[in-house]
């Protein structure tokens, strides 16, 4: 219910419709993917893509900070790799992470859980602004 | 930083600024659905947070 009024109160037809070739917008998703905001700063939408720039990758190192892991892909725990997956949808700051062997986790630590939420939907959500990135590709939006 | 109801605003406060950006293209009207949204994360937090205080765990 609350999705559908905030969908039906979205302000961004306004644009002019900017529609690419089918190889940029691959490219547009994986500049979009790897760097937060990078598809909307690309496609001119420079504040946005400054608020998801900070505000997502911020949002993922306060996940490391609280001792989250960052999941390993084990294929015999469906859910620890749904979690992976959900990790690496942060894009670069992944890989970086990865590079410096942070995101080990603590169980035992008391922000254990609050860590992996705050990774898990960095993650996700970053899934969802490059989803918006590519609806302004395709001149949707 | 162990502080859980910290924690939850900070969650909220993050969630917030991204689907309002997402959503809303006017800074205004940003702000205005973030700050809706994360009122809204907070009361509901106190709200589910009071319902669930007499349950015995």
């Amino acid at each position: 219910m609350i999705l559908i009024w905030m969908a039906t109160k979205s302000t961004t037809a306004d644009r002019a419709p900017a529609t690419a070739e089918p190889a940029t917008l691959v490219l547009l998703c994986l500049a979009a993917w790897a760097v937060p905001g990078a598809g909307h700063l690309w496609l001119g939408r420079r504040q946005k893509g400054i608020i998801f720039l900070l505000a997502l990758p911020l949002m993922f190192l306060t996940g490391i900070w609280l001792q989250g892991r960052i999941f390993p892909f084990e294929v015999s725990e469906p859910l620890v790799v749904l979690g992976a997956i959900a990790h690496l949808g942060i894009g670069l700051p992944w890989f970086l992470a990865q590079a410096m062997d942070f995101g080990r986790g603590i169980v035992t630590a008391q922000t254990y859980e609050y860590g992996n939420t705050f990774m898990i939907v960095a993650g996700l959500l970053n899934f969802l602004v490059m989803l918006d990135a590519f609806d302004i590709g395709m001149g949707r939006k | 930083m162990t502080d859980h109801f910290l924690l939850l605003a900070l969650f909220a406060l993050f969630v917030s600024i991204v689907f309002a950006t997402l959503l809303r293209d006017e800074p205004r009207e940003q702000a205005r659905l973030g700050g809706m949204m994360f009122g809204g994360f907070l009361a509901a937090a106190f709200v589910l947070g009071w319902l669930m205080y007499p349950l015995p765990l």
